[in-house]
């Protein structure tokens, strides 16, 4: 891996009091963000990149725990000196969501005004009332534009959305394996992974927290469906083939093909940890998540609020998001005579190729950063 | 294929591009000729490129590309969109030269197309001498060539014809780039046109 890795991180934690208004119609009286920043704003406060996470992410985006150096963020590969977000030049910023369970106010944080969970209680988030959110957090900062926002999947749709909301505070917007909106098979899959959730017994309308217990079993099967539809054909085929753990068919139920070995433990490892209010939350987020449809569904119309210059890219193998649904952006820009470059990057791991490391694709990152004015 | 600085067709086709005006370079390699005339005519340029070193190239170059194959049309650009689409020396390596024509004059003004000329006399003369032609503006063996249409001037202008294509300005340049004014289709090695039809 060329350049560096930014090493020893300390997470922060911000309170906002304003009350935040959501799209839901919901309000948020008093919030916490957690957040983490690697490099140096610089004086004139102008180098500061955004990097929005997707549906299972976090706020620990690069380095490791100075206690923890097994914890290493989730997109240390492209954060670092020398790295295409160079943190000798930029200062990068990544957060956990509202709604998330890594630290910031979310379902299983406590309502002050009950002494409990959220649970149930806790507000719809709209992919909008995060760009809102991040706002705030860069008011804090101080940084008044920023000089890219960026995020793959769920986290290209913030980019995209800050770009037209606040136009005026985002210089450049890598979206990165996203789309403009969800299609009828996107919705139906997350559906269904929320089904998972919702009809598992130890869910309790969502107040699990009081019952001592979580969905695991259901967050576990929402979490092997994602993972499918994160990873294309041809690489599961390559990686797992028909492989059988042991050689012979055990007629059974139990696990006897690798691929169901993998999903299995993938599965289990997500289960132990996430919050399956939050899963039902970000699934809802990217299937409103529409900001066309304030145009009566006319993209062009939307895009012509934005000022910043894009990149965007896609990936070959990638079904959940295909190139053709970044295209769509790419047209709705051209359309209105905006800088973009567009790349379709050959990477074998489906939705999951923008987590990787590959030279080409860090390459293009790399060299779009590098010619950003500061 | 990746443009050289100074080609002599970039002049030409920089001198019929107004500045401030919306470039569409297909083909359009590193970015070379859409940075030069972003640079001398002020214009505002966007590239389509298939090859993923372009692509990174383009893009190093500080210019905006879009990666996509011209033999599948130009369908993330609106109608009219450009004041001029430029497909320099890259039509002839093009499978579906009508589409690609018909697509340059939907989404812009005017196209502005520069290709080699096999009718060019040293390229006749090679090819009498039983090999096929390798010269400044066919750089490239039978073998290797990602040329896989072989026209002439002629061939062109009878093409752009039984298209209704109108034809407003043509220049021809021999190998040395200096520019030639009779026999073309024998004494010239590149023809730059520029094209527009009746809406």
């Amino acid at each position: 891996m060329p350049g560096q890795s930014v090493g020893v991180v300390e997470s922060q934690r911000a309170h906002f009091d304003q009350p935040l208004h959501l799209r839901s119609g919901g309000v948020l009286p008093a919030y916490d963000l957690v957040y983490e920043t690697y490099g140096t704003l610089n004086a004139a406060k102008s180098n500061a990149i955004l990097v929005c996470h997707a549906l299972s992410g976090h706020h620990h985006v690069a380095g490791h725990y100075a206690d923890q150096p097994d914890n290493i963020g989730w997109w240390n590969n492209i954060i670092g000196p020398g790295r295409p977000l160079d943190t000798d030049r930029f200062f990068i910023v990544g957060l956990n969501n509202l709604g998330g369970c890594h630290g910031s106010t979310g379902p299983s944080s406590i309502n002050p005004a009950t002494g409990k969970p959220w649970g149930a209680d806790f507000p719809m988030v709209a992919v909008v009332d995060w760009v809102h959110a991040q706002a705030r957090l860069a008011d804090l900062l101080g940084i008044d534009s920023w000089a890219a926002i960026m995020g793959g999947s769920l986290g290209g749709m913030q980019a995209l959305r800050w770009s037209i909301t606040y136009p005026e505070r985002v210089r450049n917007a890598i979206v990165i394996a996203a789309a403009p909106k969800l299609s009828a098979q996107n919705i139906a899959f997350n559906d269904v992974a929320r089904q998972a959730i919702l009809t598992d017994p130890d869910f309790h309308g969502g107040n699990y927290y009081e019952h001592n217990t979580r969905p695991v079993r259901g967050l576990r099967l929402a979490r092997m469906l994602g993972h499918i539809t994160y990873l294309s054909d041809d690489q599961m085929g390559e990686k797992f083939g028909r492989e059988l753990r042991n050689s012979a068919f055990s007629f059974g139920f139990g696990v006897e093909f690798e691929i169901e070995s993998y999903l299995r433990y993938q599965g289990d490892k997500f289960a132990g940890y996430f919050d399956a209010n939050t899963y039902l939350l970000m699934t809802k987020a990217l299937d409103y998540f529409d900001p066309s449809r304030e145009d009566n569904g006319d993209l062009n119309v939307t895009m012509a609020r934005s000022q910043a210059n894009f990149l965007i890219t896609s990936f070959t193998t990638d079904w959940r998001f295909t190139p053709a649904r970044s295209k769509e952006i790419v047209a709705a820009l051209l359309a209105n005579g905006r800088n973009v470059s567009y790349a379709e990057i050959g990477l074998s791991f489906g939705h999951d190729s923008f987590l990787m490391e590959d030279a080409h694709y860090h390459g293009v990152i790399d060299a779009y950063l590098r010619n950003i004015k500061l | 294929m990746t443009h050289t600085l100074g080609r002599p067709d970039f002049d030409l086709i920089a001198a019929w591009i107004k500045p401030g005006h919306r470039v569409l370079d297909l083909g359009c390699g590193d970015g070379t000729l859409l940075k030069h005339l972003i640079d001398t005519r002020g214009v505002q340029g966007w590239g389509v490129e298939i090859e993923d070193a372009n692509i990174l190239a383009a893009i190093r170059n500080g210019i905006n590309v879009i990666q996509g194959n011209l033999e599948r049309g130009l369908d993330e650009f609106a109608d009219q969109a450009f004041d001029h689409v430029v497909l320099s020396r890259t039509l002839q390596t093009v499978r579906h030269t009508e589409g690609i024509l018909r697509e340059m004059l939907r989404v812009g003004r005017e196209a502005v197309v520069s290709f080699p000329n096999f009718a060019y006399w040293k390229n006749l003369r090679s090819v009498l001498d039983g090999r096929m032609p390798v010269s400044e503006d066919l750089p490239y063996q039978w073998y290797d060539s990602p040329n896989v249409r072989f026209f002439t001037l002629l061939d062109f202008e009878a093409l752009c014809n039984r298209m209704g294509l109108i034809i407003r300005e043509r220049s021809v340049l021999d190998e040395e780039g200096n520019p030639v004014t009779h026999e073309v289709n024998f004494l010239g090695s590149l023809a730059v046109y520029r094209l527009t039809q009746n809406r």
